[in-house]
């Protein structure tokens, strides 16, 4: 990248480093090369950060790009360009494509796609067992090898308590966490939302809170007994935060993070506003949007910093993925472009500490992956950072899932007014989005 | 709103008086006679009938009631709003007798029509034949009035209404100029 | 023209009864009290209309009324058919067979297509919960919930409702006991928001593993409460409603046997003797008789189940009525 960019007037909060002032930053050759006041940049293109926060770009170490093998509902081009319309430069992909990245073959066929489609950097998970089946485990160490940053078997819970064991030591050896999607599908059965008033009222089957505990409980066992690094995907229970608390304060290797829908919605999304149930298909996620006592602790927990990080579980569906049988529906929001939006409303209520809210979507999540190693400066605002947002806290918007980046018009905030907008994203050291605010 | 007081009790009960004597007439006695009055307000008026025809003639003569919000032509009206439906209460076997349908006012002929249709579906009466304190013209099918107790020519956008003690709390007759508001 | 005696102040005397303006019937939940009472009101006119020598009318000649019926049902469909016909309409009957979803054919495609060859009233029953609210925003047709999943059956709430008035008058302080699966019952939740809105005290009994606990509520009117306890649930209840056991509760645990449940939940006539004197006994149907109710007290002099069915046609044809006529308003 030739040429300067200067983005000026803002407030800079780069939480790895602990600055918060009215700074600008500057931008030479694809990297951050200052970060001061009133820094002078004759001739750089300027963006205008007035009334903005400037922070590093966020990270989303949960997201569903679906290619390959789902492109009618997301494709690595589209659902990367939703992430950058939602300030998101960096996102780990999960795993459960078709095929999926269980060896490094397939692995290297996707960072293929990454390399010509993506507008972000996007970080494959690899598979934690052959074709997510649960049966037999993935070979762990040829997909760290082949550029895998953790493993999952997103959307299907490793069930079989050995199989976890062995895939905690293994995947413990070679430096890479375990992102479980920490669930009992026995005791969830043919549950659809979360089992509780909800439910009862809509006759639809429940998946207990106890499913989601008791798994963690059961994995954060495994992880002591093998010494891998556990990260717990979108926690959704307030026991669930209590477990992972109490295992930080034991010092293993567990960490968690929470989904901006479970910090804003509860099981009601899916009742809906009106008097007459709206049995709304868009607020089907897994796990399930839970009570207004779950979605506190979850608030309580970024606050404290038991919470590591911010991840969104983007999950762009296709509309008849959606329009459907709310039985027959298929789970998960698609919420790139509404993540910040949604963290701001929840901040603007006071129910989520700002500060704390930004270092859940940048330095913790690059803490969580231990994603500094491979990306020099990421989630910081550090000399050689290349990754930037702006975004304007205060503006109120409202969500039309048409204006849509991603092909996913999946989202129950259809409508619904949020606080906090992209205004600037500098993504790889280039100005990738900017809607208004550049000036030459 | 206000009306323009055309019977006051007084006359309704004359009017009744001579209905009942005029149909006895008609009838040469009260043999095989059952009046049934349309809901709501023929209903009470058919009671009325039957209370001075025993007194006339000293015998009683069955009286039911007839909801035809079932069989209205015109539930596909937009402009009017669909009738709430209530029982009807047809008393005895009314096969081979003389039916004599009782209404308060007649106007277009729809409800007699209606009301006809009614009757059919509860027995085959020998002979069927109308009754109504009011004839207000206007009539839009082939229907007349065997008994009528008083004749009263309006404008299509005017109403009557008639109030009854039973259903009411008074017994009057009113023309309304204001909206055509006609039950 | 007139010949004017008078002319003075008169009362608005024009009836104003509750009108039905709902598109669909979708459940009982939102339905106010003047909406029962209108719909009450119109089965009583038309179950005189069904005790005529010529039991039907032409009212709703011209409408078309469909039943889409994704799972067996013959009585409701029944009912359904009789009163559209009992009333004039057209009815058409279709059997979704289970696995036409599987085939493609979405519930969007199939109302929108019976909405196109000209229904007015679609009757629909689906093994999931929340389908006919699908159906109904997708179509102008009027959609009738005829039993949707483990979660709403309106028009069998109703006709219980029906049912009990006629037989006790007012529900105002009436303590209904409804035993058996009530978490998996969708006439159960229905019962529970008509007979709330009634003023009754409703016990929702059963085993525990079958309690909606969350269904408590103590409102203005009336009360909800549940209890796994049936022998002290039914003590003075003025109507004990038997639910029908599934017997795959069984096999996926919720009850231990068959067995285990009669011996604690059975309607029988022992118990049947802690309830009021004279109190009704009802079953939506189909019974498994010996097993959720005893046929002693199915079959006894309080069981009002046959009157349900025949209650259901006349508060079917009620429904029907009020919603074909509120459509061309």
């Amino acid at each position: 990248m030739t040429g300067q960019l200067l983005i000026a007037g803002g407030r800079v909060i780069d939480p790895a480093n602990g600055v918060d002032g009215k700074l600008d930053v500057l931008i030479e050759g694809g990297a951050v090369a200052a970060v001061g006041a009133a820094l002078s940049a004759p001739g750089a293109r300027r963006v205008d950060a007035h009334g903005c926060i400037v922070t590093p770009g966020f990270i989303d170490l949960h997201a569903h790009l679906r290619e390959p093998g789902f492109e009618q509902k997301g494709t690595i081009a589209t659902e990367t360009l939703a992430a950058l319309r939602g300030g998101f430069t960096t996102v780990c992909a999960m795993p459960n494509t078709m095929p999926a990245p269980d060896s490094a073959p397939v692995v290297a066929a996707l960072l293929e796609r990454i390399a010509r489609d993506a507008v972000v950097r996007v970080l494959p998970i690899g598979c934690v067992t052959r074709r997510r089946e649960g049966h037999e485990l993935a070979d762990l160490a040829e997909l760290a090898a082949a550029g895998c940053i953790a493993f999952s078997d997103d959307g299907s819970p490793v069930a079989d308590g050995r199989l976890m064991r062995n895939a905690l030591a293994l995947a413990g050896a070679v430096g890479l966490p375990i992102s479980e999607h920490s669930d009992d599908p026995v005791l969830n059965g043919d549950g659809v939302m979360h089992e509780g008033r909800v439910s009862e009222r809509l006759g639809l089957a429940g998946q207990p809170a106890a499913a989601e505990i008791a798994a963690i409980a059961r994995n954060i066992a495994l992880c002591e007994t093998t010494g891998g690094r556990l990260h717990i995907a979108h926690v959704s229970t307030a026991r669930s935060v209590e477990l992972v608390a109490d295992a930080k304060a034991r010092g293993l290797a567990v960490t968690c993070e929470v989904t901006p829908s479970h910090l804003l919605l509860t099981e009601d999304a899916v009742f809906g506003p009106g008097p007459e149930p709206a049995y709304d298909t868009n607020a089907r996620i897994n796990p399930p949007l839970r009570t207004e006592a779950d979605r506190r602790a979850l608030l309580r927990g970024v606050n404290d910093g038991v919470i590591d990080a911010i991840a969104t579980d983007h999950a762009p569906h296709a509309r008849e993925d959606k329009l459907c049988e709310f039985d027959f529906a298929a789970p998960g929001i698609s919420c790139f472009e509404t993540a910040l939006g949604s963290i701001g409303l929840v901040v603007s209520r006071g129910e989520l500490d700002f500060a704390r809210a930004l270092a859940a979507l940048t330095s913790g999540p690059v803490r969580v992956f231990g994603l500094a190693a491979r990306v020099p400066g990421i989630g910081t605002l550090s000399v050689g950072a290349r990754d930037v947002v702006v975004f304007d806290p205060e503006a109120r918007w409202t969500v039309d899932v048409a204006r849509f980046a991603s092909k996913g018009k999946n989202s129950p905030l259809q409508g619904h007014g949020l606080c906090g907008e992209i205004r600037a994203v500098v993504a790889g050291g280039r100005l990738a989005f900017a809607p208004e605010a550049v000036h030459a | 709103m206000t009306g323009d007081l055309l019977l006051g009790p007084d006359e309704i009960a004359r009017t009744v008086r001579r209905l009942a004597h005029e149909i006895i007439e008609n009838n040469r006695g009260t043999d095989e006679l059952v009046l049934i009055g349309l809901l709501s307000r023929g209903y009470p008026l058919a009671r009325r009938l039957a209370v001075a025809i025993q007194e006339f003639e000293g015998a009683s003569v069955p009286v039911g009631s007839l909801d035809i919000g079932l069989y209205r032509d015109d539930l596909s009206n937009r402009r009017l709003r669909p009738p709430s439906i209530r029982p009807s209460d047809i008393p005895a076997n009314i096969d081979g007798k003389t039916v004599v349908l009782v209404d308060d006012v007649l106007f277009t002929g729809r409800s007699i029509r209606a009301a006809l249709d009614a009757l059919l579906d509860f027995g085959r009466p020998a002979r069927v034949r109308l009754a109504a304190l009011v004839d207000r013209g206007h009539r839009e099918l082939p229907i007349r009035p065997d008994f009528v107790g008083k004749n009263i020519p309006t404008a299509l956008v005017q109403s009557v209404r008639v109030r009854l003690a039973e259903t009411d709390g008074e017994d009057a007759v009113y023309v309304l100029n204001s909206e055509a508001t006609h039950a | 023209m007139l010949e004017v005696s008078e002319r003075q102040a008169i009362g608005d005397d024009l009836e104003q009864p509750a009108r039905w303006s709902r598109k669909d019937l979708l459940d009982t939940d939102t339905l106010t009290v003047a909406e029962i009472d209108l719909i009450m009101e119109t089965a009583e006119a038309m179950r005189e209309v069904r005790a005529r020598p010529i039991s039907k009318v032409a009212t709703l000649r011209g409408a078309t009324v469909v039943t889409l019926f994704y799972e067996q049902s013959t009585r409701t469909r029944a009912s359904f058919e009789v009163a559209a016909k009992a009333l004039g309409a057209d009815v058409v009957n279709l059997t979704a067979s289970g696995s036409s979803v599987e085939k493609g054919e979405s519930l969007i495609d199939t109302v929108r297509t019976l909405e196109a060859v000209g229904a007015d009233l679609v009757v629909m029953r689906h093994g999931h919960s929340g389908a006919p609210y699908l159906a109904a925003r997708n179509t102008t047709a009027g959609v009738i919930n005829g039993g949707d999943g483990t979660h709403a059956h309106p028009t069998q709430a109703l006709l219980d409702l029906f049912t009990m008035r006629r037989r006790l008058g007012s529900l105002d302080g009436r303590k209904v006991v409804i035993v058996g699966d009530v978490l998996h019952s969708r006439v159960a939740r229905s019962n529970v928001w008509t007979l709330l809105a009634s003023g009754a005290e409703v016990v929702l009994c059963g085993p525990a593993t079958l309690l909606p606990r969350s269904l408590e509520s103590h409102g203005e009117r009336g009360s909800c409460t549940v209890s796994a306890n049936f022998d002290q649930a039914i003590e003075d209840a003025d109507v004990v409603m038997a639910l029908r056991i599934q017997k795959e509760r069984q096999a996926s645990g919720l009850i231990p046997s068959l067995r285990e449940y009669i011996s604690g939940y059975q309607v029988n006539g022992t118990r049947l003797e802690r309830a009021k004197p004279g109190a009704l006994v009802m079953h939506p149907g189909p019974m498994n008789e010996g097993i959720e109710i005893a046929p002693e007290v199915a079959h006894g002099v309080t069981s009002v189940i046959e009157e349900q069915v025949a209650n259901g046609v006349a508060v079917r044809m009620a429904v029907l009525y009020l919603m074909a006529t509120a459509r061309v308003q």
